[in-house]
């Protein structure tokens, strides 16, 4: 028999998400920040450790009063913040600090901020960036024709993928995009950059969110639902020159991430009720399913397309309906947590029946990093 | 339309980009491991020894992946191809692909492809095209 060492115990996104122009980056935070405490009914005073990414850790602490033993600034794109929960879990296991709040901010749309959050990378601006492949929807790509053409991923196939999280964005008061789509509307939206269309594409969105983490056994002690996590998780990363990934049809972050996450946790896959997957484009889910072990490779595009993973399928996956129709500010590894504590708390209006098991699983910059860690209901298992 | 972008240069890749303006496409190859390597760093990435060496590629490749980029870029006018080339001595590098249109009828997975050189003011960027003007 284990135990869970470590619990979430606040979690709260921005009061607002989409638009949000009356708020600066920084305002994000807070705003995040302040909705996350009065969620577990603490107060600046209570919490000793402080992790963000994308965004100078430090004037977090300041801007919100905090005196911390402990902080974290990881910062390897969206799955920072997944990463950063199995920081925090290990900083409280080791006595670094006892009440962990992670914050997100991003105003990604309006573009209230100073800097971009991710480090630029000197070889990538030397190497790929001159040749033109400057933003995300054109990085971010590139190694799908291959993956098309060794696996036989098709382009209805990507397009599936978001068809199937808009039904699951239609549950969700809170989604920028709710009205149902179809296979022939994706591949008829604008081309980005061949072959990906625009509703294959990410939103970009202003908004933030925020967790608060303590031991197991101060858990109880909150008024909320207490989310353990089960095990330490996953991290690696492969970096940021996409062109330079060992395979274009997996992800070797992913791939040791995610093994990490599920040996540590003691999970098969069968186990797991619940899986978030970061899609900043509609080709990572398919990557995720694939390299998490979900699917053998080159499955995962036929496995979404068949409808597993929609409203009632055996595997419910990215239920806010993901980066592509509930938002993305730009780092969206947050929202994707969220999701995951709201269906742990058994209160996601996309909730699925019973579920007791999440996995939470997230892409930093373009194949760069990746981060997992697994949820639970129970506190021994 | 502005001017395409021009690498920032650094000393452990100037030796990539004279080889460039002198039109060669220049690679570096770990003797030990008996693999080349890319991008350009004074160590070989495989198993960390600086006993490395500066080959000229043969300028051969196939064409790897690519994206048609429909999005803005300094000096470019879209639709634009940007591609992942697979040198023939096993090491991917991105390029844009010259002397053929942006069109998925004309770029065919794994066709044959050959350097060339764009200049950018006093800077020659490698560049791959469809081998022997094919297309």
């Amino acid at each position: 028999m284990s135990r869970a060492t470590v619990a979430i115990v606040g979690a709260a996104e921005t009061t607002k998400l989409g638009k949000v122009p009356e708020l600066s980056q920084t305002g994000l935070h807070a705003d995040a920040a302040l909705n996350a405490m009065a969620d577990c009914g603490l107060t600046p005073a209570d919490i000793d450790g402080v992790a963000t990414g994308g965004h100078d850790v430090a004037e977090i602490i300041q801007y919100l009063g905090i005196t911390p033993t402990w902080y974290d600034g990881t910062s390897v794109g969206g799955c920072s913040f997944i990463t950063l929960v199995r920081h925090a879990a290990a900083a409280i296991q080791q006595g670094l600090c006892t009440t962990v709040l992670i914050t997100h901010g991003e105003s990604g749309r309006s573009n209230n901020r100073s800097h971009r959050p991710i480090f630029p990378s000197m070889q990538q601006q030397e190497f790929e960036a001159i040749y033109g492949p400057l933003v995300p929807p054109s990085r971010f790509t590139l190694p799908v024709m291959r993956k098309m053409k060794d696996d036989g991923l098709t382009e209805e196939q990507l397009a599936m993928v978001a068809v199937v999280q808009r039904e699951w964005a239609g549950f969700h008061p809170r989604a920028t995009m709710r009205d149902p789509i179809t296979v022939d509307d994706v591949l008829n939206s604008k081309m980005i950059a061949y072959p990906f269309r625009l509703m294959m594409c990410c939103l970009v969105s202003d908004g933030g969110g925020a967790l608060i983490l303590t031991s197991a056994d101060r858990a109880k002690d909150f008024p909320t639902k207490p989310v353990y996590l089960r095990g330490n998780g996953g991290e690696s990363a492969e970096g940021p020159m996409i062109s330079q990934m060992e395979s274009f049809s997996s992800s070797k972050a992913f791939r040791v991430s995610g093994k990490a996450a599920f040996e540590s946790a003691g999970i098969s896959h069968s186990d797991v009720d619940h899986l978030m997957i970061y899609d900043a484009f509609a080709h990572l889910p398919i990557y995720g399913l694939e390299d998490l072990g979900f699917v053998g490779r080159g499955e995962g595009g036929a496995f979404i397309a068949e409808g597993n993973t929609r409203p009632g399928g055996k595997l419910p996956l990215n239920t806010n309906g993901g980066g592509l129709s509930y938002m993305h500010s730009g780092m969206y590894g947050m929202y994707a947590l969220q999701e995951s504590v709201r269906q742990m708390r058994g209160i996601s209006p996309a909730q699925v029946e019973g579920a007791k098991l999440s996995v939470c699983h997230g892409v930093g910059g373009m194949f760069s990093a990746a981060a997992t860690v697994v949820m639970t209901t129970e506190e021994q298992w | 339309m502005s001017e395409r972008q021009v690498p920032t240069i650094y000393p452990e890749t100037r030796f990539y980009w004279d080889g460039a303006k002198a039109g060669k496409l220049l690679l570096q190859s770990c003797p030990a491991c008996d693999k080349a390597y890319f991008p350009p760093r004074p160590f070989c990435p495989a198993c960390g020894s600086r006993d490395v060496e500066v080959i000229e590629a043969s300028g051969k490749g196939t064409l790897y992946s690519y994206i048609i980029n429909q999005l803005p870029a300094p000096g470019y006018e879209p639709p634009f191809t940007v591609a992942v080339v697979m040198l023939e001595e096993g090491v991917k590098m991105v390029s844009n692909i010259l002397d053929c249109p942006p069109d998925p009828e004309a770029l065919i997975l794994d066709m044959p492809l050959e350097v060339t050189f764009e200049q950018r003011g006093e800077i020659a960027v490698p560049q791959f095209k469809p081998a022997g003007g094919a297309q």
